[in-house]
């Protein structure tokens, strides 16, 4: 008697531990399902959205904010000038700073340093676009290159680190050997380390740049946009795809909130193609 | 100076090494110490700029400017609790819907999916940080705060308008709205990071309470957690800083009210957006050194917050991961 009870104790407690065991998995399943969910709604809003307003004179008129809305040339232009800029600013300082956390950072200054690029990367853009227009606006007046500038900050944490992990994981071999054969470290680290160690490099760049295409913050006080199609990175306002959409988000014209679309659209595969992109070259770098 | 620079560069000093030929070595040193000590450089730039653009402000306010609730340009006062306030609130929303559902990805992700589906629902939890901040914004304006209207705002009122935060007319303008799309924005930070916290405690842990009988749950919650309990709450923390800084999608939903707000479907305003609102159209003396000391305030603000989110994460899994 008192044996089958236990018995039939036990097998209830087991009932209701398998139980809760299925209603915590499905809760985790259900997380899952809502950021699925969240990122196909966005999306598929921006897609629906955005095509209606693609046209060939979408990408060749200059943006406006009133009327009916006009195109996204001069801001396409403006994205590219910046994304150029700040990847020629950002790309060299992030790598070296990455080689010399990877070479020379395994002591308290390298784990210093390697802390304050880690906090770097939580500064938020708005703050990089204060300091950019206090540090150069002010004394140039509104620019691109300010701009550039404010999105090479952005993007640098992310290149040291991922070029510091990469230089980590060239093998020692290679390195010993050619210094073996006499070549001086810089050598080294130039021909053998970074050509070995380039495949995981250009996956950091790339995020890196998807990253700063996107952002917006950083870009209003101190681009400022423009309706006009401005060529002179270092003088005058100009516009970039990102900023037009924040500016257009709030106009009153219907005609402009849907250019918005577009331009949104546009910049979401930009950032979307540049990640699968940066993904691939990393998964073919692993095999 | 000399002796500190060669120190700085390892044992070897300049002489000995210039003797042996390597001029090119000495130069790439140097240029990585000084690149590596950019950052330093940098962040320490930056703090002066901050603090030296809004000293005007400061002068004239000083501690009053942190909980003076009038923001008034024309008459030239400013105070920045409306903005603190937005800040916080907004923030600490989004960090509780999304830090639950984040650590539930993140767990589904390391225990439950197979590895072919945690590549892919990772990969898809990673877009969803990769989309930029200002189309989120645009899509809280013009999708989501519609569709709460028309279809959460007729029983989401009922059920919780005797709150107090929740109180008044519902408006799909709102700090509420803002706080629904930082919530999916700051989604996959609480994910990455919890994944990698999660895949870093040891199979033993997991092994051992499994071979005592327990279910998965149990083995989670009771050998998994606790082990990884510093790193998640890392997570949120770093999560809750992304959320603070978030400006854009904020700027775009949460209607740029500069007054304090009782109830969180009211329009409001954060410590960023009111830096991106205003900026460009700031006039006055006291106007722009008053949105650089806000900017100031939500550097040191955030600086707080991803430095002890660091500590705590570094501690549980260690190991460069890289630029999250």
């Amino acid at each position: 008697m008192a044996s089958g009870s236990l018995n039939s104790n036990l097998s209830g407690n087991y009932r209701r531990r398998k139980t809760v065991d299925k209603v915590m998995t499905v809760i985790a399943y259900l997380c899952a399902a809502i950021a699925i969910v969240a990122l196909t709604l966005v999306i598929i809003y921006v897609v629906a959205r955005g095509i209606n307003v693609w046209r060939p004179a979408f990408f060749t008129e200059n943006t406006a904010l009133f009327g009916d809305g006009g195109g996204i040339y001069n801001a396409m232009y403006g994205t590219a000038m910046l994304v150029l800029l700040s990847m020629a600013i950002g790309v060299p300082v992030g790598i070296m700073a990455g080689i010399y956390l990877a070479e020379f950072g395994d002591n308290r200054l390298g784990d210093f340093i390697r802390f304050v690029a880690d906090t770097m990367a939580g500064i938020p853009s708005i703050v990089v676009g204060l300091f950019v227009y206090g540090a150069l606006v002010l004394i140039m007046g509104w620019n691109a290159f300010a701009g550039a500038c404010a999105l090479a900050i952005l993007m640098l944490p992310v290149i040291s680190r991922t070029t510091e992990g990469i230089v980590r994981m060239v093998p020692g071999e290679l390195r010993e050997a050619s210094l073996a054969l006499g070549l001086p470290q810089w050598k080294t680290m130039l021909r053998i380390v970074l050509p070995t160690a380039a495949a995981g490099i250009i996956t950091g760049v790339f995020l890196s740049v998807a990253r700063a295409a996107g952002e917006t913050a950083p870009l209003i006080f101190t681009i400022l946009g423009s309706n006009f199609f401005n060529t002179n990175p270092f003088e005058g306002a100009m516009a970039a795809v990102s900023l037009y959409v924040y500016q257009a988000s709030s106009s009153p014209y219907e005609a402009v909130q849907e250019a918005a679309w577009g331009a949104a659209l546009v910049l979401m595969l930009f950032v979307l193609v540049l990640n699968f992109i940066a993904r691939a070259i990393a998964l073919r770098q692993k095999v | 100076m000399l002796n500190m620079l060669s120190a700085m560069l390892g044992r070897t000093t300049i002489v000995k090494e210039a003797r042996r030929g390597n001029v090119g070595d000495i130069i790439y040193r140097v240029l990585a110490y000084a690149f590596g000590l950019s950052f330093l450089f940098l962040t320490l730039w930056i703090i002066f700029e901050l603090a030296y653009q809004a000293i005007p402000a400061f002068q004239e306010f000083g501690f009053e400017f942190f909980w003076s609730t009038t923001w008034d340009p024309v008459a030239g006062q400013f105070g920045a609790l409306p903005a603190i306030q937005g800040t916080l609130v907004t923030a600490f929303i989004a960090m509780a819907l999304a830090g639950p559902i984040g650590i539930g990805i993140a767990a589904f992700l390391v225990e439950i999916a197979p590895r072919r589906v945690d590549r892919v629902v990772g990969f898809l939890v990673e877009m969803l940080a990769a989309i930029p901040s200002v189309v989120y914004g645009l899509w809280g304006i013009f999708v989501l705060a519609p569709f709460l209207r028309t279809y959460v705002e007729p029983w989401l009122i009922p059920a919780v308008g005797w709150l107090p935060f929740f109180s008044g007319p519902f408006r799909g303008y709102s700090v509420f709205t803002a706080s629904l799309v930082l919530t999916i924005m700051i989604l996959p930070t609480v994910a990455a990071i919890s994944r990698n916290v999660l895949r870093a405690v040891p199979m033993e842990q997991r092994e051992a309470m499994l071979a005592l009988g327990s279910t998965r749950w149990e083995m989670f919650s009771q050998a998994v957690l606790p082990y990884a309990k510093g790193g998640i709450i890392g997570a949120l923390a770093l999560a809750l800083g992304r959320a603070a800084g978030e400006t854009m999608a904020v700027t775009i939903i949460i209607g740029n009210a500069r007054r304090i707000f009782e109830s969180v479907f009211e329009q409001g305003v954060t410590m960023a957006s009111i830096i991106a609102a205003n900026f460009t159209d700031a006039s006055g003396a006291l106007y722009r050194p008053s949105l650089f000391l806000v900017g100031f305030t939500l550097f040191l603000i955030t600086f707080t917050i991803n430095v002890i989110a660091r500590l705590l994460i570094k501690a549980t899994s260690s190991g460069p991961e890289g630029g999250v």
